[in-house]
This record gives structure tokens, C-alpha cells and sequence, in this order.
């Protein structure tokens, strides 16, 4: 094993007429990690994927993989096992023969055998042994996607890539299958790259988690530091939800529901600013002097979401646990405090 | 996509003009299928036209055409071609357009729904040469209708079959395999007429009278319109039938073309069949032009499905 | 629809009208190729359809148009389909051009067609062979407006882009991707388009008339100018011939069922 990473994407660039879709994106992997690619439509994540499986031909760039220069190999022969959003099971042949597809072809050509023995073997690893001989009009969406990894991950690629697989499925069906991707890419030390535009599916199975925005990697890091401390306002916002509550600031800090927090690295460093607060850094007690008001309470299951409503006019959203909100109601007054956590604060303007 | 690979390439940059020639090889792809329709239709159509433009010493002229379509033989061809085409597209509109309506609020899918398409397929092929005889059989000399007529009827035009080697004769001939096709072409147009717009016109009030003028017919129109059109070409255009039954070459266009590409009387005339032909890719091309128009409107109508 | 009796009186009515249109001269073939003719009968007779295997040029014609119709079919297989995927897969721009050049022989009628291809016909004659080749490379041009449709509409129907993208992640070549996983996928629109272009060319008359080439029409006019009892049994042969094929080969038109699905 090298020292490098397994994967280099390299000042990636591709525009469309007007559009940039990837502007200098520069990107490692390391081999056996997932990393979730993080973004709203048209940020880019979907054509780095594709420029990666080589189904994208880039205007700049260079792409390495396991030591090796693939800019400008064909997708064919890139040994990369890629799964689609929908639709890209081969109608004409039941699941078995589409896990087994790739290994008759050259490029990984295998005895009959050993290619019903290794299908036997993914079909059994994402569940479907019994649906070997079924077509794919005859498997639910899931169950499509579930072929369309096992597909991909007959030919042992080097990278498994997944275009936003979980996007075209029920909300359960989704929850269910991230959770399976994640166990069997542990269980294999598949290194993939994973597309979406849903940041719980990215925080919850992802090793690193890249926000990307206008072709660009905005912040990449382990999910919870992605959570705790994103490095700019575009990654607060967009990963989870966030409260904006002004207050000024001044020397790495800024006051705001009667403390003071240490402001994160990329925050403004003085004047008015906006701190974007986790609704769950927030607390709300019952109490007849309080200046905020309830103005709606959500009963969630094991937490429960209020709408408060500050002296100020602004709304602001908490998060408790259930047990802690118990008795809180709409129109009672309340007093806020903030836990003493960093917060990343955007400028006023 | 990249067709060529060159590995160990290192950077991209100052690659673009290469790149650029590579998607264009895709355009390679292409190349048969365009060397061939460029031999076996694009240059036939432009002989025949660019022909119809040449005059003796195949200088631009356009002296044959207008000689050609100036001959009372012409003129009196074409009329009849027009004629007949204009005539079997309404009969077969109508009749196929009928049965296509019938068919539909009949039993979805049932029996002889699915006969009628298929008979429909195979008659709407039909060869021109194997209909006259089917006709011949019919209404010809010793045939089952005229036979019948002979006995039951001796002086109806029915008895003679004198008149099946005319324009009414080649008029009840074309439509036969008229309706097949506009069977064919209508049926999907029918099957859209959606039954919530019937159930909704009903629940105002409409009777049926008025839920068909109001309702049924103008959306149906432009696609009948459109088929009918279709039917016209179909007709317009055939030879086999009208070769097979009638000898007289100036008949009909198509024939006349025929005769001037033979031999047999006093010389070929090649020039006068590329005028003709001139003659028939005019009207043709205004009608699919009309044709097109109509579909594309429809089009619209369905893109809302 | 309302099935009221005066819809019923109606439908009726049509139907039995058109039927007896279309029926009728079919039934006449049958009736008229089984008359007595000749000296030698006394009512029906078969006489007319035995003597068919027997008639001069009649074997060499239907040799020859089902030569004809098998050149076709291999043009449609190895470049018609090949060109009309690939232009839906790479080449975009070219989709619009494709579909007109596609539907221009709509505007070319036959006989005009022939007009103009005498002069190539004569030359390959004279040079290279007298075989079916010519006819065969008009005829593909003369079916593409319907094979054209019904291969667009199969691939409407699919989203083909994902499936070549599979297929090439995995590493098939572009060979096996077109042949092994989009023909097959547009299976039925393959086979709808040839039938239609075989039906075309078992039928055509006017371009091989004119070119003096003898297929089975052509033939069959021949034997109609000697002897119309047998003309009319060949005739009604070869519908039945091909009502038969067409019955044989339902499946091809049947779409796929789509059956129970289980949940995930």
C-alpha cells in the first residue's frame, strides 16, 4: 500500500456553456473509505461522479486511482462499479444474469462456475438469494437497487461510485438500504464515493462527508465535525438545521441570549453578526419573567421541537428531549439559555 | 465520450484540441447508414428532380416541365389521379374512421378487437397486384358479385364488370386497402378519447349530440384530418393496383410515368417521367407538409397526458 | 362508453358494413380460385391451386424475394438499428436530421424512386452482378419511415443512456453493448419495424416491375395475364401465408406483464 490516497481527484474542471459544473474540485480518498459527496442539485457532486467512472469527459483536471492515471481512460476499462439512480438493471435478463454481466465480459472474464458461485455469493450479501431468477420488473425499487449493487460489486472494482441511489426510493426503503450499503461496504473494504442531496443519508453512513457547492468542495470532514464545526456559513445552513440570532462581535466571540460563545475559524471576527445556533444547543425552562414566548410545540418521539418566539420578534426553532419539555405549551412564557458550545457566526449584511 | 485511451497522461490542460476531434469521431458512427441512404435515396430523389430542370443538351430548363404538365394527357392523368386519391381518402377515412369508433366501445382487447388489427395489418400490405385479383374474383368477368348479378340484376352496372376498369372501379378498389390503414392509424387517436371527458360532459348535462359536437369531434378532427391526408398520399402514390387492372398508361400519373420510362411506345422519355415525377413529390411534400403540421398540434394536445 | 341500443344498432351496423367490404373480395378468391374452368370439370375443383408449384418462374421469384427480404432484413439488423441507436446514444444533434431523412421516402413515391435509381441499377447490373442486391438496398430506404417509428418508439420507451452507461462501467465494449444489451432491450421494436419491412417487400410490385426484376408480384401479374383462376389461388395463398406468420408470432407483440411485486 502506498502512501498516497487511493483516490486523487485533482483540480477538477467542466463547464457547460455557461455553467461551471466543477470549478478546481480537489478531492482524496483513502482506500476502503466512504466518502459522501454533500450538495443541493447543481452543485457539481453528480459530474465529479460521473468525470470519476469516466462517463464525464472534463475540460481540466487529472484523476488518480490506486496510483494511476485515468483521465483519459474509457469508463470500460476503468474497473469502477457504479450504481445508478433508477433504470439501469438490463430489462432482458433476470438478477442473477445481471450480477453475473460483468464477469463475461473480457475485462473480467470467468469460468461459468465461478461466476454463479461469486453471484451466489452477492446476491447472498445483499439479501436476494430467492430472487436469482427474477426479472427485474418483478423486484421492487429497492430490491432493484439492491441487484444494481450486488451487479456492481460482482466485478470487484476498485472504486464503487453510487449516483444518488437511495433518491427514487420510499422513505423507509431508504433508511433501510444506506444502513445495508454501509455494512456490506464495510464488510468487502469497498473504497466508494457516494452522491446525494440528503444530508441525514450523507452524516449517517459517510466516513467523510465533502459539502460542495457552485463545483467547488465547500468543507470535508468526518460527519460530527462537519455538524460541530463547519468552516463556513453555506456548510452551517445547509448540513442540519440552524437558528440565526444576532449579536455582535468582538475578540473571537459573540454574545447572544446572555452569553458569550467562542465564535468557529471563518466566522465574522467583529461587528453585527449572525450566529447560526443548533436547535438543540438551545434549552427553554418555564418561567413567568421570561422574555420569549412558545408558539408551537412538535411532538417528535423522543424529542420534541418547539417554536419560540424571542422579545425581538424573531422565531427560533429548539430541540429538547421529551422528558425535559414536558408542560411547555403554546403562549407560555419561557426563558432561553445556550450551551456553552462554539457556534459559527455569518456576517449581518 | 473518449474512445481513446492514453494512459500516464498527466495533466489535462492544452489537451482541448485533441478532445475536440475526439467527440467528433462518434460522427464516424453515423457514416454508413448516411453513404447509403445518399446512394439508395438521396441521389435518386436528386436525379429525378434535378432531371425534371434539364432539358436535351441537360442545360438548366425548363422546357419539359412545362411541356409535360401542359399536355391535355397530363392534365387529364393528374386529374384523375387527384380524383381518385381524394375520393378513397374520404370513403376510408369515414368507413375506417367508423369501424375504428365501433371497435373501440366494443370489448377492450376482446376477440375481435384483436382480429380486426391483426387482419388490419396484413390487408393494409395487401400487394397491389394480388388485391385486383381480389377484385377480379369479385366483380370481374365470371366473378362471385357479377356472376350473382348476371342472374338476379342483368342490366345493373353490377353484371357487365365493365366498370371496375374505371374510375369508380379503381375508387372501390383503393378503398379496400384504405381502410385497413386508417384503422390502423386512428385506433390510438380513438383509444385516447378519454371516458372522464364523456363522464364529465354527461354530469353537465350534455346529451350526446352534444358531448360529440362539442367535445368528441373537435379533438378528434385534427388527427382524422391528419389521417385522411395520410390515406390521399397512400393513394395518390400507388401503381400496382392501377398497372394491374387497367392498360391504358394515361390513366393515371403513376402510370404515365411508367410508360414514359419504357420502351414500348415510341421511345423512352426519361425527361418526361422526371417532370411527372416532379409533378407527384410536389403534391406529396405539400400534403405530408399539411400532414406534419396537424401532428404536431396534436402532439401538443397529447403531451398533456 | 354508454352502450345504449342505438349504440349497439350503430356499431353493429358499421361493422357488419366494413366487414363485408373487406370479406367479401377475400371470400371471392376463395370461391373463384376453386370454379370449374378448363374442359374437363364439373364443379369444384382444386385445379387451379394444384397447378401453382408448377408454374414457370413462380419458384425462382419466391426464391428470389425472400433473398431480397433477407438482405433487408440483415441491412436493418447490422445498420438501420445499429445508426438509429447510436444516434439516440451520441449523437443528439443528428436526432432531428435522422427522423426527417427517415420519413423523406413518405414524399417519394415509389415509381418516382425508380425513376430515379435506373440509371444505378442498370450501371451495378452491368458491372458488378444482376442479383437482388439493388432492390434490396431500395427497399431498405422505402420501409425506413415505419421500421424508423417503430424503433424510436421502442426506445422512448427506455431510457437507454443508464443502460449504456451499466453496461460500460462494467467494461462491455461498445460492440456488445449495442448488440447484447440495447437490441435485445428494444427487442420488440426491432421485430414490429422488420415485419413490417418484410410484409413491404413480399408485396412490392411497382420498383421491380419497372426494373424487369421477377419476384413474386411481378410473377404473379405474369401468371394473372395467362390464367386468372391460378393468379387468384396464388394470391390467396400468399395471404393466408402471411395471416399465418402473423399469427405464429403473437408474443412479439405482447408487452411484458408486470407482475406482484413484493415490498423490499
Amino acid at each position: 500500500m502506498s502512501d498516497s490516497p487511493y483516490v486523487q481527484l485533482l483540480d477538477l474542471a467542466k463547464q457547460f456553456g455557461k455553467v461551471r459544473a466543477l470549478d478546481g474540485l480537489t478531492l482524496n480518498i483513502a482506500q476502503g473509505e466512504l466518502v459522501a459527496l454533500l450538495g443541493p442539485s447543481g452543485c457539481g457532486k453528480t459530474t465529479a461522479l460521473r468525470s470519476l467512472a469516466g462517463l464525464q469527459e472534463l475540460d481540466r483536471g487529472q484523476m488518480i486511482v490506486d496510483g494511476k492515471d485515468v483521465t483519459f481512460q474509457n469508463a470500460s476499462k476503468r474497473g469502477m462499479g457504479m450504481v445508478f439512480q433508477a433504470y439501469s438493471l438490463f430489462p432482458h435478463m433476470t438478477a442473477g444474469e445481471n450480477v453475473e454481466y460483468g464477469l463475461k465480459l473480457k475485462a473480467h472474464k470467468t469460468a461459468a462456475d465461478k461466476r454463479r458461485a461469486r453471484s451466489a455469493e452477492l446476491l447472498e450479501i445483499v439479501g436476494l438469494s430467492s430472487h436469482r431468477n427474477h426479472y427485474p420488473h418483478q423486484l421492487s425499487g429497492g430490491q432493484q437497487q439492491r441487484i444494481a449493487l450486488a451487479r456492481a460489486l460482482a466485478i470487484s472494482p476498485k472504486v464503487l461510485l453510487l449516483d444518488e441511489p437511495l433518491s427514487a426510493l420510499d422513505a423507509k426503503v431508504r433508511t433501510q438500504l444506506r444502513e445495508e450499503i454501509r455494512r456490506i461496504q464495510l464488510e468487502l473494504g469497498t473504497t466508494t464515493l457516494f452522491v446525494t442531496h440528503d444530508q441525514e443519508e450523507a452524516l449517517s453512513i459517510a466516513d467523510r462527508v465533502g459539502v460542495m457547492r457552485n463545483g467547488q468542495l465547500e468543507q470535508i470532514a468526518a460527519p460530527a465535525e462537519l455538524y460541530d464545526r463547519p468552516s463556513t456559513s453555506f456548510v452551517a445552513e445547509f448540513v442540519g438545521l440552524t437558528n440565526p440570532i444576532t449579536g455582535s462581535v468582538s475578540g473571537g466571540s459573540i454574545s447572544i441570549l446572555g452569553k458569550t460563545l467562542k465564535t468557529l475559524p471563518g466566522s465574522v471576527t467583529s461587528g453585527e453578526g449572525i450566529a447560526l445556533v443548533r436547535p438543540e444547543s438551545i434549552r427553554v425552562k418555564s418561567s413567568a419573567s421570561g422574555t420569549a414566548r412558545v408558539f408551537s410545540t412538535s411532538f417528535l418521539g423522543a424529542s420534541c421541537r418547539l417554536m419560540v418566539t424571542l422579545s425581538d420578534g424573531t422565531r427560533i426553532t429548539v430541540q429538547m428531549p421529551s422528558s425535559e419539555s414536558i408542560g411547555l405549551t403554546a403562549g407560555e412564557s419561557v426563558e432561553l439559555s445556550v450551551l456553552d458550545m462554539p457556534v459559527f457566526v455569518k456576517s449581518a449584511a | 465520450m473518449s474512445h481513446i485511451s492514453e494512459p500516464g497522461a498527466g495533466s489535462a490542460i492544452g489537451r482541448a484540441g485533441s478532445r475536440y476531434w475526439r467527440g467528433k469521431t462518434s460522427y464516424l458512427g453515423a457514416l454508413p447508414f448516411i453513404l447509403f441512404s445518399g446512394l439508395f435515396l438521396l441521389y435518386p430523389t436528386y436525379n429525378v428532380i434535378s432531371g425534371a430542370f434539364k432539358n436535351q443538351q441537360n442545360k438548366f430548363s425548363l422546357s419539359v416541365i412545362n411541356e409535360t404538365l401542359h399536355s391535355p394527357i397530363t392534365m387529364g392523368a393528374f386529374r384523375n389521379s387527384l380524383s381518385i386519391s381524394l375520393r378513397t381518402a374520404i370513403a376510408g377515412s369515414i368507413l375506417g374512421g367508423l369501424f375504428a369508433w365501433a371497435l373501440v366501445t366494443g370489448k377492450k382487447k376482446g376477440f375481435l378487437y384483436k382480429i380486426s388489427v391483426a387482419l388490419s395489418s396484413v390487408l393494409a400490405q395487401f400487394g397491389g397486384v394480388m388485391l385486383t385479383f381480389a377484385f377480379l374474383a369479385t366483380f370481374g368477368f365470371n366473378g362471385v358479385v357479377s356472376s350473382l348479378a348476371l342472374h338476379v340484376a342483368p342490366n345493373s352496372f353490377l353484371a357487365s364488370s365493365t366498370w371496375l376498369y374505371g374510375l369508380n372501379g379503381l375508387t372501390v378498389v383503393y378503398t379496400f386497402f384504405q381502410i385497413p390503414l386508417m384503422i390502423l392509424v386512428f385506433l390510438p387517436t380513438i383509444e385516447n378519447l378519454r371516458p372522464q371527458w364523456r363522464e364529465a360532459s354527461d354530469s353537465l348535462g350534455g346529451n350526446s349530440r352534444e358531448y360529440w359536437t362539442k367535445i368528441g369531434f373537435p379533438v378528434l378532427t385534427p388527427s382524422f384530418a391528419g389521417a385522411a391526408l395520410l390515406l390521399f398520399v397512400n393513394s395518390f402514390s400507388a401503381y400496382a393496383t392501377a398497372a394491374t387492372l387497367i392498360n391504358l398508361s394515361s390513366f393515371l400519373t403513376p402510370l404515365q410515368i411508367a410508360s414514359a420510362l419504357s420502351s414500348e411506345v415510341g421511345g423512352a422519355n426519361p425527361a418526361e417521367a422526371k417532370a411527372l415525377s416532379l409533378l407527384m413529390v410536389v403534391v406529396v411534400t405539400v400534403v405530408m407538409i399539411l400532414y406534419s403540421l396537424l401532428r404536431r398540434r396534436v402532439s401538443k394536445w397529447e403531451a398533456n397526458r | 362508453m354508454k352502450r345504449t341500443w342505438k349504440v349497439q344498432l350503430w356499431r353493429r351496423t358499421i361493422m357488419g358494413v366494413v366487414a363485408l367490404y373487406l370479406l367479401l373480395p377475400l371470400y371471392s378468391m376463395f370461391d373463384f380460385s376453386t370454379k370449374p374452368f378448363g374442359f374437363a370439370d364439373n364443379g369444384r375443383t382444386l385445379r387451379a391451386w394444384k397447378v401453382i408449384p408448377s408454374q414457370p418462374d413462380l419458384g425462382v421469384a419466391i426464391a428470389r424475394s425472400l433473398i431480397t427480404a433477407g438482405i433487408v432484413m440483415l441491412l436493418i439488423l447490422v445498420m438501420i438499428v445499429p445508426t438509429v441507436i447510436w444516434v439516440q446514444l451520441k449523437l443528439p444533434k443528428l436526432r432531428r436530421p435522422l427522423e426527417l431523412l427517415c420519413l423523406l421516402p413518405l414524399a417519394i413515391p415509389a415509381i418516382v424512386l425508380v425513376v430515379g435509381i435506373a440509371p444505378l441499377y442498370r450501371w451495378i447490373s452491368i458491372n458488378l452482378t444482376e442479383s437482388p442486391i439493388t432492390l434490396a438496398g431500395v427497399y431498405s430506404m422505402l420501409i425506413l419511415p415505419y421500421t424508423y417509428r417503430s424503433l424510436s418508439a421502442a426506445l422512448d420507451a427506455v431510457d437507454i443512456h443508464t443502460l449504456a452507461e451499466a453496461a460500460q462501467t462494467l467494461g462491455a465494449s461498445t460492440f456488445r453493448m449495442i448488440s447484447g444489451i440495447i437490441m435485445p432491450t428494444i427487442r420488440t421494436g426491432i421485430i414490429n419495424g422488420s415485419f413490417i419491412a418484410i410484409a413491404l417487400v413480399l408485396g412490392e410490385y411497382t420498383i421491380s416491375n419497372i426494373l424487369n426484376y421477377k419476384t413474386i408480384q411481378v410473377v404473379i401479374a405474369q401468371i394473372g395475364r395467362s390464367s386468372g383462376n391460378v393468379a387468384v389461388a396464388v394470391s390467396l395463398a400468399s395471404l393466408i401465408f402471411v395471416l399465418v406468420l402473423l399469427l405464429l408470432v403473437p408474443s412479439a407483440k405482447r408487452r411484458q406483464e408486470v407482475l406482484d411485486v413484493d415490498l423490499a
